[in-house]
């Protein structure tokens, strides 16, 4: 393939080469188209929102329909565009960072990939079944087992199926960061955007598996006609809450982790400084994913767990606010004294700051226990988690669009257009969420569909809407500005901000598909970096002779396997009423099975570049 | 990763290392083994014999967790080198397990 890559290809090959691809890079365009596609649908969603909400008494959307768009719209942004986006991120970014040519499993990458794609998809068909889930994107048990039609089933087998591919990939990372690391590359030489990948991925494998026990209760419950939430059957739906939020809990901190450690890499690159305290980011890093397991039962301090309980995690919950702390006064300290350069992602780094300090300190507020009991259900909570996720994760996903388009499509984003995005969508958001915090104050209870005229709330509300638009405004210029650089598709070339300082910077560009024709050797933290104050034009050492490269192959059998759990789904939702909704389910499963014997019994040793190829491509050097 | 595959013949003093080495490790492994039989041979005694269950219950889990400490040291080679990751991570998911179960039958379903 080395020299067949190179050839014209028809669209078709194209779209059949993404279809089997197992390269992390390509997995990482899949990730960011997918995401993107379930951002703008969770965008829309939440547009409606804030239309019916702009005025008092607005007959715009039912108030059934409503539950729908805003359950979608939070379980969508959540599962299906940040999730996939932040993976999109760790796809493209950790194997160049750490020096490996893929992923330790490129044929796991992309089942992982695939799952998500077809529980992504199967949820959102869900309206064009008997309608979407609408009990919320934490469907509490005994609210979510009253749902009629099939929204929920929709919801809780769709959640299963992407929720395998996530803790799939999470595992993959881990095995990836512990065992590829490039000769060298210490733990402690790690990237901090590798570092945060790496706790990130553990907070996969340990949270995923109670949402996965969840879940199934839930269908059991729904489906086949289990008890698990049922009190009168012996059941009990505080269980749910609790695994829910076992797993809820960590999975902010898989959200946020790797936006802190994309700002990292900016804040260090722009300010053109080594990162400031980065054995306390490391350490800071470890404990908010370490506490994040301790905390989850502040979402329930009014479900009644008693004085006790309340104080403990209450007291949790706020410890969490000092690793925190310490990180965002390391990247002060990164700036101070910088040569800083303000280019579009470090505009984004420096909007996020005051941010998510803000958001934080809603947090701290909302973890004392008697004040919760206010705050509670009211567009307080709306406020805080937007502040958060929006002014943490998504401003974080936007600068790392931009700072890593050059990794990923060798293309540089228009920084004028990208400067102008950043305004439109920051002033759009804390127009849109800081006066949801008075709102809430207020008595504005979350998930309404309507409010009354006359109470105070018309003008803040209105002025949500206004900058819910800007927001808006702000995405519909990122997108014309990635059409627009994709037409002119100037290449990039290597190193395109100047100031790079990790591996991934040091790679020539177009990237080859085998990542490193030699195994780099790491001499320190920002190895680029250390080369180019050395004087080193190639921008790394070698750790290893140019030899042949064993690449996997591609394929095809990661799509049937999850496509096979796809129509399973809809055989299990339909079992009860139809005749044939069994066989759906055994005949979907049967594929699924037929694909993990297919890979099982054959033998798929991959195939090697041969050195001489490595040698003829453009005369052995780049 | 240079994939020339290269044959390296072990000298005698590293062939007597290695065979000293893998007796060791069966010794431990036999060692173990008894040991294990003798805990099940203690469990099942202690309940034939009719003890309370406040005296059986609590010893038979405690032989349990000895009994996990041997599988995961002796059979599943934790004692040797190189196992410092999968260690790292199954201690602390059973912390993690361990706090969860500390804190739902303690504070949260203590009545």
């Amino acid at each position: 393939m080395s020299s067949v890559a190179t050839k014209k290809k028809g669209l078709g090959a194209h779209i059949w080469d993404y279809i089997t691809t197992v390269d992390h890079k390509k997995i990482a365009h899949l990730y960011l188209v997918a995401g993107t596609l379930f951002f703008v649908i969770g965008g829309i969603e939440a547009m409606l929102i804030r239309i019916q909400l702009a005025k008092p008494d607005n007959d715009f959307l039912s108030a059934g329909l409503f539950n729908e768009v805003m359950t979608m719209h939070g379980t969508t942004m959540i599962f299906l565009a940040a999730m996939p986006l932040v993976f999109a991120f760790m796809n493209a970014i950790v194997p160049l960072q750490i020096g490996a040519r893929d992923v330790a499993f490129p044929f796991l990458n992309s089942l992982g990939f695939w799952l998500f794609l077809f529980g992504g998809v199967f949820l959102n068909l869900s309206w064009f079944f008997t309608g979407a889930p609408d009990a919320g994107w934490t469907s509490y048990a005994s609210l979510s087992l009253m749902s009629p039609g099939h929204g929920i089933d929709f919801y809780a087998l769709g959640l299963q199926i992407s929720g395998a591919g996530t803790l799939i990939s999470g595992i993959n990372f881990l095995v990836t960061i512990i065992n590829m690391r490039a000769p060298g590359m210490t733990y402690m030489r790690m990237p901090l955007f590798t570092w945060t990948a790496f706790v990130a991925s553990a907070l996969i494998l340990f949270a995923f598996p109670p949402l996965t026990i969840g879940l199934f209760f839930m269908i059991f419950d729904r489906m086949f006609s289990g008890n698990f939430f049922v009190h009168t059957m012996g059941g009990n739906t505080i269980i749910w809450e609790h695994l829910f939020w076992i797993f809820g809990h960590p999975e902010v901190y898989i959200l946020i982790l790797p936006a802190f450690g994309i700002f990292s890499e900016i804040f260090a690159t722009f300010s053109r400084k080594r990162l400031f305290g980065y054995p306390s980011m490391v350490f800071a890093t470890i404990l908010i994913g370490f506490l994040g397991f301790m905390v989850w039962a502040h979402h329930m301090f009014t479900v009644g767990l008693g004085p006790t309980a309340n104080a403990i995690f209450s007291v949790a919950t706020m410890a969490i606010a000092v690793p925190t702390g310490m990180k965002i006064f390391n990247w002060l300290m990164t700036m101070w004294g910088g040569s800083i350069k303000i280019t579009t992602p470090m505009l984004y780094a420096l909007g996020f700051i005051p941010s998510f300090v803000a958001g934080g300190v809603t947090g701290i507020m909302q973890a004392s226990a008697p004040l919760d009991y206010q705050l509670h259900d009211s567009y307080f909570i709306v406020a805080h988690f937007h502040y958060v996720i929006v002014g943490g994760v998504v401003l974080a996903l936007f600068a790392g669009a931009h700072y890593y388009w050059p990794i990923m499509f060798n293309q540089m984003l228009n920084e004028t257009l990208g400067k102008i995005t950043f305004v439109f969508f920051f002033v759009g958001f804390h127009l849109t969420f800081f006066l949801q915090h008075f709102l809430g104050l207020m008595g504005m209870p979350r998930r309404v569909a309507v409010f009354k005229a006359g109470q105070g709330l018309d003008l803040f509300n209105f002025i949500s809407t206004i900058g819910a638009f800007l927001m808006a405004i702000g995405v519909i210029i990122l997108v014309i500005n990635v059409i627009i650089t994709a037409i002119k598709g100037v290449p990039a070339g290597r190193d395109p901000w100047e100031d790079g300082r990790t591996l991934e910077w040091a790679i020539p560009q177009p990237i080859p598909f085998y990542n490193f024709k030699q195994t780099p050797l790491i001499r320190g933290l920002d190895p680029y970096w250390i080369e180019k104050m050395d004087g080193n034009k190639e921008g790394m050492l070698y750790a290893e002779p140019l030899s042949d490269i064993h690449m996997p192959n591609n394929s095809f059998i990661p799509v049937v396997m999850s496509f096979g759990f796809f129509v399973a789904a809809f055989g299990a939702m339909f079992h009860q009423e139809t005749s044939w909704g069994l066989y759906v389910l055994i005949g979907g499963l049967a594929i699924t099975a037929l694909g993990m014997i297919y890979r099982s019994v054959k033998d798929d040793h991959g195939y090697y570049i041969k050195k001489e190829d490595l040698l003829d491509d453009k005369g052995g050097k780049h | 990763m240079s994939h020339e595959i290269e044959i390296v013949s072990k000298s005698p003093k590293e062939f007597a290392y290695a065979k000293k080495k893998s007796a060791e490790a069966m010794r431990n492994q036999v060692t173990a083994f008894a040991i294990m039989i003798f805990f099940t041979f203690i469990a099942f005694a202690l309940v034939m014999a009719g003890f309370s269950p406040t005296l059986v219950v609590p010893v038979i889990l405690l032989l349990a967790v000895v009994q996990v400490i041997l599988q995961l040291y002796f059979f599943m080679h934790w004692s040797e080198k190189g196992h410092g990751i999968p260690q790292f991570f199954m201690y602390s998911g059973a912390l993690v397990a361990f706090t969860m179960v500390l804190a739902f039958v303690t504070i949260i379903w203590w009545e």
